[in-house]
């Protein structure tokens, strides 16, 4: 059965409001990232201890949100699943949008955002950092070749190949950014081999819960037909990515406990007391993985559009949580440096992290840059189906 | 009277003084330190040993002060607590089962293996061939990947403009940076500025791999260590009586 796309409308007031509401938060991150530049990063929270803050966090959180939402597409194409073919051009589109919004979060928190064409042209092959930045970029030709390939009739027998390779890709794409962590030996925090894993996992959680929300929202908002056969297959699938990271986050936990050398950061990070244990046991186990499963499959709320979409914005607030744990949790305890001796002066303790509010508007607009890449690209090109009842997405469906 | 010594070995290793010289007062780009005269080789690793019983607080202070005054840094106005530039701080350090108590001076050990270097996207983290570690203010972007690599907390991020900065040792807003084991008296034949201040032996420099050189032959002698042996990255800084 042939699928209509067709651009949204994007002429009522609601969408102009959303549009505008986004290039404020925008505009406001950029306005941050000139008050942060000119000034020198002491205007921020960061330091020589916490060198990585919330512009991190969010970098970061969307990158790997980004590949993961892509998968929607590479399960039809790469699986070959038919019910989720109609969905791949717009899982395309918030995949690059999302990669867009980390990046341009990353970019302009560096020290010299100026010297940009430093970072394009001069290559430290041994850096994992470096290798990320050619990740990235391939990502975009990528997926933009995969998108291309989709839209045109003629190249639509070509799109399972590219299909394949943006797939393969984005997953050496998630394990180099969880290896700018699992590389760093220097920290027990991080030195692990299974962060790259996890991020992967990660990334298919948060990033199919950014898809199902903009799915849910502009089927709403363009006041289109959007059946439950797809919102359910969704909803299993974010509940089985959701549970799978919860799952990693456990063994990962427990494997840093039994190495002993790491029982004291455990200990801090996760029953001190402190900020990072309120945040990862509230914010990222509690509020970005029991809820969710709880309303993803409580029997009470199984149909219910609102709940799925509660749901996928209690996974993103808890995968940003986790990032913040992860990253700015991960620097705050002091390197083990002299292993058998206490260190009395002179370096040590858990440095204090309070986030400035550039640096929060810097991260909050490269999720308002996704968002309006997003919306206004559904408005000029066709990426999204006219229906997605039940009888288009699934013609063997029996209701 | 052994400092003097120390500082022969290294005139005898050094040819072109002057050249050296003029090289670094109109060179800005901290490669093109060391002129051809002198030039860089990997027949040289310059390190350093710091024995702690010879060290007092008072001479810990002394080389921290030494190093601000010879490079400038530490005036910043803006910067608060851990966003202060510190190349070299002191450390004191009490055995968990002893209960002794030591006080050490900490900066880039100079590592072989410089995990600062493996990660730096863009090449501005760099080992000389002589060992010594630096970052290229022109190549920095400010990524401070280093800093979450480095093990020892050796370096710091430039949170804000700078003023009366010293010629030779050029700074920026946005960069990262640490100690250069004043690699631009080294390259004159002199000796880091925190090594000269401290009169006693506390502090020798002076080639690794030169036989002769009296870095090399106390460290035959004498029980030394590097901090966090175990990461095996060779570091040049070495510490006695820890
Ligand atoms: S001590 Fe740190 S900054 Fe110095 S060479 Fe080693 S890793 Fe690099
Ligand atoms: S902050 Fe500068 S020196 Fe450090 S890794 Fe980044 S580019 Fe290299």
């Amino acid at each position: 059965m042939n699928i209509r796309y067709q651009q949204i409308e994007g002429r009522s007031l609601g969408f102009y409001a959303l549009v505008a509401g986004l290039g404020v938060l925008i505009l406001t991150a950029l306005g941050s990232v000139y008050f942060m530049e000119h000034h020198g990063h002491y205007v921020t929270g960061m330091n020589n201890r916490i060198v990585w803050g919330i512009p991190h966090v969010f970098a970061l959180f969307l990158i790997i949100a980004a590949s993961g939402a892509l998968n929607v597409a590479s399960i039809a194409s790469v699986f070959q699943n038919k019910l989720y073919k109609p969905l791949s051009r717009l899982s395309g589109l918030v995949s690059l949008a999302l990669l867009a919004g980390g990046l341009m979060v990353l970019v302009l928190d560096l020290g010299r955002p100026d010297r940009l064409i430093v970072a394009m042209t001069e290559y430290n092959f041994k850096s994992i950092f470096a290798w990320n930045i050619i990740l990235y970029n391939g990502f975009f030709v990528i997926v933009a070749v995969y998108l291309w390939m989709m839209f045109e009739r003629r190249m639509n027998k070509f799109s399972r190949k590219i299909g394949i390779a943006a797939f393969i890709w984005r997953l050496v794409l998630t394990t180099g950014t969880g290896s700018i962590f699992g590389l760093l030996v220097a920290r027990h925090t991080y030195d692990a081999m299974i962060m790259a894993p996890k991020f992967i996992v990660m990334s298919f959680s948060f990033g199919l819960a950014f898809f199902i929300l903009i799915l849910i929202a502009s089927y709403k908002w363009g006041d289109r037909p959007l059946g439950d056969v797809i919102l359910n297959r969704l909803r299993n699938l974010l509940g089985v990515f959701v549970a799978a990271v919860l799952y990693f986050v456990i063994v990962f936990h427990i494997g840093n406990i039994y190495l002993a050398e790491n029982n004291n950061v455990e200990m801090i990070l996760f029953a001190n007391g402190s900020i990072y244990t309120n945040l990862f046991w509230y914010g990222q186990i509690i509020l970005g993985s029991i809820v969710p499963l709880v309303l993803i499959y409580h029997p009470a709320v199984k149909g219910n559009r609102s709940v799925l979409g509660l749901a996928s914005i209690l996974v993103i607030i808890g995968g940003i949580v986790q990032m913040y744990v992860l990253i700015v949790g991960g620097q705050a305890y002091p390197l083990e440096m002299f292993p058998g001796k206490d260190i009395l002066e002179g370096y040590g303790g858990i440095v204090a992290y309070t986030p400035s509010f550039p640096e929060i508007a810097l991260g909050v607009g490269g999720l308002a840059l996704a968002l309006v890449v997003v919306t206004l690209l559904v408005k000029f090109l066709p990426f999204l189906p006219e229906s997605l009842a039940d009888k288009v997405a699934d013609p063997h469906h029996k209701i | 009277m052994n400092k003097e010594l120390n500082r022969r070995d290294f005139l005898k290793n050094t040819t072109a003084v002057t050249a050296g010289v003029a090289t670094i007062a109109s060179g800005i780009t901290l490669t093109t330190f060391a002129a051809n005269d002198n030039p860089v080789t990997n027949e040289k690793r310059w390190g350093m040993l710091v024995d702690t019983n010879k060290l007092t607080e008072s001479n810990i202070n002394d080389m921290v002060n030494a190093c601000q005054e010879e490079n400038g840094w530490g005036s910043e106005i803006h910067s608060t607590g851990h966003q202060k530039p510190s190349w070299i701080k002191k450390i004191k350090v009490k055995d968990k089962v002893t209960g002794k108590i030591d006080m050490l001076p900490m900066m880039c050990q100079h590592c072989e293996h410089p995990p600062c270097v493996d990660v730096c996207p863009t090449n501005a983290s760099m080992k000389r061939e002589d060992g010594i570690v630096l970052v290229d203010k022109h190549l920095c972007i400010g990524c401070r990947y280093c800093m979450m690599a480095c093990p020892y907390d050796a370096r710091s991020f430039v949170h804000e403009d700078l003023s009366n900065q010293k010629e030779h040792m050029p700074r920026g807003k946005g960069t990262v940076e640490s100690c250069t084991m004043c690699v631009h008296r080294v390259d004159k034949g002199e000796m880091p500025a925190c090594a000269e201040a401290v009169s006693s032996n506390g502090v020798i420099f002076g080639d690794l791999y030169d036989a002769n050189s009296k870095i090399n032959q106390t460290l035959k002698k004498i029980q030394s260590t590097q901090i966090r042996t175990d990461l095996n990255l060779n570091t040049g800084v070495r510490y006695s009586g820890i």
